[in-house]
Formats: C-alpha cells, structure tokens, sequence
C-alpha cells in the first residue's frame, strides 16, 4: 500500500481537525473491470501465465493479487503462485517514524522467486518508496528474470525513477488528498475513494 | 494505514513490568522475523548503522550466540565484551563501562550480569536502551518470552494452558520471568521440585506447588524443565545428583504414565541424566531446539520493537541517576 509519512500524515489530520471529504472514484464494478483488463495486459506481456508470479503487497495489495490470481485463472486456466510482502523492515524512514509498525507476514511462493516473472502488485503508486523497498527486499529473496510493477491506482507524485508496468486507473491528485483503496476483507466493500482534506487543516 | 505497535519503552529489563498486550505484541511481532533465518539472505536492514554492544559478565553460549545472530540478521554493528579480558578485571564499577561505551556512540546494551537489579540499575543510567539477558537470580525476560512463543507454536494458545516450571525454581531467572509472562497471558502456573529449591513464599507469585513430580506431570500441558544450576549453589541443596534424578528426573517412564502427551521445554544446557533423561529430550516431545530457533526470533522482535524507542524516556535517563 502507499505507506508513506505523508499520506498517513494527510489522513491522521483530516481525522483529527476538519472533516474531510470523501469521493468515491472507483465502485465495486469498476475495479472489477480494472483488474480483468490488468490480467489480460499481463498475460498478453507475458505471453501466457507460465512462469508468472504475484506478489501483493502487505496489506490491500495481497488482496488485489487474490482478484488478479482468480481472473488469470478464468481467462488461461491456470493457477499462478501467490505470495506476499512487507516491505515495513525495507522502509526508508523506518528511524524517523516513532511507534514501529505492526509486520505483516512476507510468505514467497514454495517454488521460490528464482527465475520466475514476478509481478508486485499494490494497491496505490504514489512516491515510489514502497515499490523500491519491496524490490529491495525481493533482491533479497532470490534472482527473479523480470519483475514488473501492477498497480490499481496510480496517483502520481513520484519521488524516485520508479514506474508501473500496469495501472489500473491514473488519478490526477493533489498533496492535500489521499487515495483510499477498499477491500471487502478489511472494510467490507471493494472501492477507490479520494479523501481530501481542506488546504487549511493540511 | 499504517497500523503501530504498543510501545515498549526504552529498555526491556523483565515481563513483571510489562503488560499483557506488551508481552502479545513481542511474540506476534517474532511471528514474521522467524521467516528471516529461513531465507537465502539471512539479513533485513532494519537495524543498519546501529551500534549494540553485547556485554556479557557471566559465561553465556546459547543467549550470546541467539542475541548475536539476532543483531546481525537486523544488520546492526555488534560488539561483544566479556568481563574476563575487560577492564572489569581491573576493577571498573559497571556504570564506568557503560559510560565509556556510550562516549563511543552506541544505541543498545545487552547485558548478562550476576547480580539481580543490574539490567534496571544500568538502564536508569544511560540513554541506550538496555535489554536484560540475565540479571543475577532476577529475571531473564527473552527466554521466557521464547518459551512461551515455543508453547504458542505448539499448543496454539497460551491462556489457559498449564504449566509447570520443575527442579531449581530457586536460583532460576528463567522461573521467575515465565512465572510473570504466563500469568499475564492467562496460563496456569505450577512449580515443581524439592522443597529446598523452591524460594520461600513462592504460591505468593500466583502459582500452585506440587511436592510430587507424579503429580505434576498428571496435571501439565508443558513441562518447563530447569537446569539445576550448579554454580549457584554454595550449599548442600541436593542430597546428589542420583538422588536428585531418582526423586526428581523428568524420564520417559513417568511421562508415559501421564494421561495425555506433554509439550517438554528446558532453557539449556541440560544436564542430561540428572533432571532430564536422554530419551526425553531428544524424544518426539521435545520442542527444546525449537526453542533455541524461536530465541533468535523473540531477539530479533525486541531489538526491533526498542529500537523504535521512545526519545523522551532517553532524553530523562540521560539526565537521572548519579552513581
């Protein structure tokens, strides 16, 4: 997810001062759109869903890789290996933040990343710091022969040369607004909301 | 967003002062660090460029080793001391060591010390955070956090679950810490062994004594069975050891006798033949090197955990405690 200071910064404050504002982008319908059009583009990259592995990202990405897993499914019939990351020990500002974060499990696939096509599958592009750890800590895990970058959201604002291979919808946001992704395991529905707090609480 | 853990505090001197979401929250945060020691790269970059310094003033194998792994998986700069071939030799109070290692900018002590109170006395003093590993006949806090995670693993629950610590509850800190973290996440507790090793007052703590190891092993899920820890004792407290395992010894012929299978766990190093036979502690039961891998683990969940720290209670500590 885009676990980054800022973003949480945003939200923390929205909830503490001015009542934010809530716009949903994306309903239960269209993600679902997104995310078969996301698998198509991968098998067609790929050329088929051999060799492909996904990995979600700690936490809503886990569940994207889940609807992204069960399209590849319906479309080549063909189960690809699921695991999962948290990048919390890869993070840059990890010394800067107080409280340590809670870890999710990092959980590879039991065939291993070795030459396989990995793809890191979040739920929001924003600085590119989250994509940067989790490559970092896939390094870790092994030698993949390509990774790619699947993304549902990507709302700009990059600060690092990182790009996505497949982006579900492109949102033009602004520093003061949040991007929400909603899954029905954790909040019960499957949306993309932008949350804005006013300039003058931000 | 991102969710945060409960914070420990600076240091971690023992699980008396802890509390129960405290203690939960180190052994779920160990759940995702044991993953670490099975990858190809044994190595996370959490801790890089911290400086921990392991001072250890009593002879330690498993805990040094378990807390140095530990430290260099999280990739932090390590240290070890050991007070035979230290200036301790020469005379030098622990607040001066400690001094002089802080004056050379280092984050975190681990220390082993003889004397109870150490790790609290050295932690009041200095702005590093400060992780006991053994203090004297106090508390030794990361082993009975293991040996709880060990039983977690097994048994997939602690609250409820009976326990009983056997053999030398007396001079054990291991006893006391696993008395205290059981307790607060709703265990049973019992202890078991001759009277002349269970301290004086001890059901005060919260637990039940049996004066039978028969009867211990009918009423247990776990049995934590303890070192008698020879180096401690300056009196007769055994009459010897073939007694002492006659009476006393966990073996495989009063196990069977039990109603159901119990979980065996000992901290090490066993004295085999005296308060565990063989067969018992290599036998399926057995989750003693279980242990020993979740040690490095619970290690690697506390570093990580204090070393998040808290600036504050660093900043007064810098400031209290004249020696």
């Amino acid at each position: 997810m885009a676990s980054c200071t800022g973003e949480t910064l945003f939200v923390e404050a929205s909830r503490l001062l001015v009542p934010s504002t809530r716009t949903p982008v994306m309903d239960a319908k269209a993600v679902e759109r997104a995310i078969a059009r996301m698998a198509r583009e991968l098998i067609e990259m790929n050329a088929g869903a051999a060799e492909l592995m996904l990995m979600g990202i700690h936490r809503r990405g886990v569940q994207l890789a889940h609807l992204l897993q069960a399209e590849i499914e319906r479309a080549e019939g063909l189960t690809v290996p699921l695991g999962t990351l948290d990048i919390t020990l890869y993070r840059d500002d990890l010394m800067a933040i107080g409280p340590r974060p809670v870890i999710g499990e990092s959980k590879l696939p039991p065939g291993g990343i070795d030459d396989q096509v990995v793809v890191i599958v979040d739920d929001v592009l924003f600085t590119g710091r989250t994509a940067r750890a989790a490559l970092n800590e896939l390094m870790d895990w092994g030698r993949p022969a390509r990774i790619y970058l699947c993304v549902l959201v990507d709302r700009g604002g990059r600060e690092l040369p990182i790009r996505p291979d497949i982006v579900g919808k492109s949102i033009e946001t602004m520093p003061n607004q949040a991007v929400e992704v909603l899954v029905p395991e954790l909040d019960g529905e499957l949306a993309v909301h932008v949350v804005t707090v006013p300039p003058e609480a931000a | 967003m991102t969710r945060t853990a409960p914070s420990l505090g600076k240091d971690l001197v023992g699980l008396e002062r802890l509390e129960p979401d405290q203690i939960s929250t180190i052994l779920d945060t160990a759940e995702p660090f044991k993953e670490i020691s099975e990858r190809r790269i044994k190595k996370v970059p959490v801790l890089r460029g911290k400086t921990i310094v392991n001072l250890f003033f009593e002879p330690s194998t498993r805990t040094r080793v378990s807390f140095e792994f530990a430290e260099k998986r999280l990739s932090a700069d390590t240290v070890n001391i050991s007070s035979s071939g230290s200036s301790v030799v020469k005379g030098e109070t622990l607040v001066d060591t400690a001094r002089n290692l802080e004056a050379m900018k280092i984050d975190m002590v681990v220390m082993r010390h003889g004397s109870s109170g150490a790790a609290s006395f050295l932690a009041d003093r200095i702005p590093s955070s400060v992780v006991n590993a053994g203090d004297g006949g106090h508390e030794h806090p990361t082993q009975a956090l293991l040996d709880m995670l060990t039983i977690r693993d097994t048994l997939g629950r602690i609250s409820g679950i009976k326990v009983c610590l056997v053999g030398d509850i007396l001079h054990s800190r291991v006893a006391r810490s696993n008395i205290f973290g059981l307790l607060k996440l709703g265990a049973e507790v019992a202890v078991c062994g001759p009277r002349t090793l269970l301290p004086r007052g001890v059901e005060e703590l919260g637990v039940s004594v049996f004066g039978r190891i028969e009867d211990a092993i009918e009423w247990a899920d776990v049995l934590n069975v303890l070192r008698l820890q020879f180096e401690r004792m300056k009196a007769g407290y055994v009459p010897s050891l073939r007694e002492y395992n006659r009476v006393w010894g966990v073996s495989s012929a009063r196990l069977d006798a039990a109603p159901k299978d119990l979980v065996i766990l000992h901290p090490g190093p066993m004295n085999r033949g005296v308060e565990i036979d063989s067969d018992v502690a290599d036998g399926p039961h057995s989750v003693i090197l279980n242990q020993v891998t979740n040690g490095v683990a619970i290690r690697m969940a506390v570093l990580y955990l204090l070393a998040g720290g808290v600036p504050e209670a660093a900043e007064a500590a810098k400031g209290g405690g004249e020696s």
